[in-house]
């Protein structure tokens, strides 16, 4: 070790601008890394903020499908689906649930009979504590077939030019189909009469190791009623939920679950495109609803639906949708979760 | 703290290397993952939560070594005040090291999601869901993941300039052992 320091040499100009050179480097690349340098970037912030209604989002609330009500019930498995995946949920046996049915809107007040898509976000826990959860819609395609465009769909109809959409639908042709499904197919007046697709693809692997491309469907016992849009209005803004909550005191809600398998070269990156309707599928159990909570203190508040929250045996795909929610749900949970003074419990510590 | 050896020992050299490049990553890949929506998001995060749980075993190990084996002296001219300095942001170092990955845990634990590593490893929770716990912990992370990063860019600082500028043989004693038949060179 140096006993002392080197004899004086005048001011260490080189070397302090080697040591200011080394620090700037390193912090240019960290903001890099951020994003900081690269505003047109599409970050999770970005995208969550360009879903927000004019007036702003709804503090304290999820920043999209932000309207709806928790259940709570079971998904009994009937064995069947080992055959396709090896998650444990599958062998037969019952899972407890939790889930949450919503309105595809990001307007806390939004009145029942304006929003044509419905959800639902399941989480079905196994006993070796992983879990499965999903967030599904009941249209039978996504409006957009990439994540780019799903920002540019929320760009175009918040946008005051009355052209954007117009534009939007120019480089979005695939728009069309999803707006051809919207117009024709009856409205129900229950989130009991609803079929829920994850429309997104996945992946199972079997016991083989080998691997199957799936998607899946919650299809529901009930049978579906249609009713107008008008007779819908007229029950009231908020009938679905009072619908669902009567529905459950009665009597459990099941809808069975269905798995589709891919033919290969279906396309499975493109949640826009259905796949043929002669594909094979898979019933592999049963969800039953047992009860419904409201939201506010009840077990499906704190809960982030991340479609890439999955059980061994089922992994994402190709398709580039979950990935996205899940870098946006994540940065939904943490501003709704960090906002609880907008949407105060009413008990003390919430449930869970 | 302090031994009378003029150099780490092998295992801390080992391990501090080894740490400052995971510690890097962990902090370059936490702010990528957080600011992108392409499908590496997925890969990223999984790296984040699996390399974050491996500092924190090597970091338990290291403080270990450093109970055990100590510090080799600073130069004995260096002023107390900047002595102080250097013995405290080695302690934040130790604090940051265990507890920004303790923090990644609790969150997640306090968020109700599951946690696996590497795959396969299903970590249990550390912590009670909670949506207050979770913003508590979420922010504590958030922010002194910036000031674990200015930590470094000031060590990495004060370090060349020991090297550069004093040439006092602070930086070999963490330097790797290169021969010993050249003794004090320069
Ligand atoms: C890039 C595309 C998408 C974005 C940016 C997006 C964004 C969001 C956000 C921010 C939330 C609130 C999450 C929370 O705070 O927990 C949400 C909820 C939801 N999304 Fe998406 N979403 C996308 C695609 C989809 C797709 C493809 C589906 C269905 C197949 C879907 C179905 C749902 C459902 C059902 C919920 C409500 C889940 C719950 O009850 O918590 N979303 N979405
Ligand atoms: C990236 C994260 C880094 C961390 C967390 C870190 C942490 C530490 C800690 C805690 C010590 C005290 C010794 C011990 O107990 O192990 C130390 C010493 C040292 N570090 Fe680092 N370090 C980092 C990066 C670097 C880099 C990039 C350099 C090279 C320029 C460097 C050079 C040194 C040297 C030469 C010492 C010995 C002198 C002293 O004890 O201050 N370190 N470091
Ligand atoms: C030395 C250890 C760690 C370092 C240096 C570190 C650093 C970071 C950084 C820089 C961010 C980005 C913050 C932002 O810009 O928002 C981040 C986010 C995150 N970290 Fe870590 N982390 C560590 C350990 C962990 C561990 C062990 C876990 C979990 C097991 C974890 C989970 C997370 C999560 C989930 C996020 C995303 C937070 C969000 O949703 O905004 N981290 N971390």
């Amino acid at each position: 070790m140096a006993q002392s320091p080197p004899p004086p040499r005048g001011f260490p100009l080189g070397s302090l601008a080697i040591i200011a050179a080394v620090v700037a480097v390193a912090a240019t690349a960290f903001a890099y890394t951020a994003g900081w340098l690269s505003p047109h970037r599409l970050t999770p912030k970005k995208l969550v903020a360009s879903l927000a209604p004019a007036e702003g989002p709804a503090l304290g609330h999820r920043r999209n499908h932000t309207k709806g009500i928790c259940f709570s019930g079971t998904f009994d498995a009937n064995g069947n689906g080992s055959a396709l995946s090896k998650a444990q949920v599958f062998i037969r046996g019952q899972y407890p649930v939790i889930g949450r049915f919503n309105l595809a809107s990001p307007n806390l007040n939004a009145v029942d009979a304006m929003v044509r898509v419905r959800g639902l976000g399941i989480q079905i826990t196994q006993s070796d504590h992983q879990e499965w959860r999903s967030a599904m819609i009941d249209a039978p395609i996504f409006p957009v077939s990439t994540p780019q465009g799903f920002y540019e769909l929320q760009m175009a109809s918040g946008s005051k030019d009355p052209d954007a959409m117009k534009k939007f639908i120019g480089a979005h042709q695939e728009f069309l189909s999803f707006l051809g499904w919207a117009k024709s197919a009856p409205w129900t007046g229950s989130y009991a009469e609803q079929r829920y697709n994850s429309l997104d693809s996945f992946v199972f692997t079997d016991q083989s190791g080998a691997k199957h491309s799936i998607r899946w469907s919650l299809v529901p016992a009930a049978q579906t009623v249609p009713i107008s849009p008008d007779e819908l209005t007229k029950r009231g803004p908020d009938f679905l939920e009072k619908e669902i909550t009567e529905r459950v005191a009665a009597a459990p809600q099941r809808w069975s679950l269905v798995v589709t398998v891919a033919n290969p070269g279906d396309p499975t990156a493109d949640p826009n495109k259905a796949w043929p309707a002669d594909r094979q599928t898979v019933e592999v159990g049963t969800l039953t609803v047992q009860q419904i909570e409201a939201e506010q203190d009840g077990p499906c508040r704190d809960i982030n639906f991340d479609p890439t929250v999955l059980p061994n045996g089922i992994g994402t795909s190709d398709d580039p949708f979950p990935a996205v929610r899940s870098a946006a749900y994540s940065r939904s949970f943490n501003s709704r979760t960090a906002e609880e003074s907008h949407y105060p419990r009413t008990t003390t510590g919430g449930k869970q | 703290m302090t031994t009378s050896r003029t150099r780490f020992t092998a295992p801390q050299r080992l391990l501090h290397w080894l740490m400052a490049i995971c510690v890097l990553s962990m902090l370059f890949i936490g702010v990528g993952m957080v600011s992108t929506v392409a499908s590496k998001y997925l890969t990223l995060v999984q790296i984040h939560k699996s390399l974050g749980i491996g500092i924190l075993l090597l970091a338990l190990i290291r403080l270990a070594l450093r109970i055990c084996y100590g510090a080799p002296a600073l130069p004995a001219d260096i002023s107390e005040p900047m002595k102080l300095g250097a013995y405290l942001s080695q302690y934040a170092f130790y604090a940051l090291m265990i507890g920004m990955p303790l923090l990644g845990w609790g969150m997640m634990s306090a968020a109700a999601y599951p946690i696996v590593i590497f795959g396969v490893l299903h970590l249990p929770p550390i912590l009670p869901v909670s949506a207050k716990l979770h913003t508590l912990l979420w922010r504590a992370h958030f922010y002194l993941a910036f000031v674990f990063f200015a930590l470094i860019l000031l060590h990495v600082a004060a370090i060349l300039f020991h090297k550069l500028v004093r040439r006092d043989g602070v930086f070999e004693t963490m330097a790797p052992e290169i021969r010993r038949a050249k003794p004090e060179p320069k």
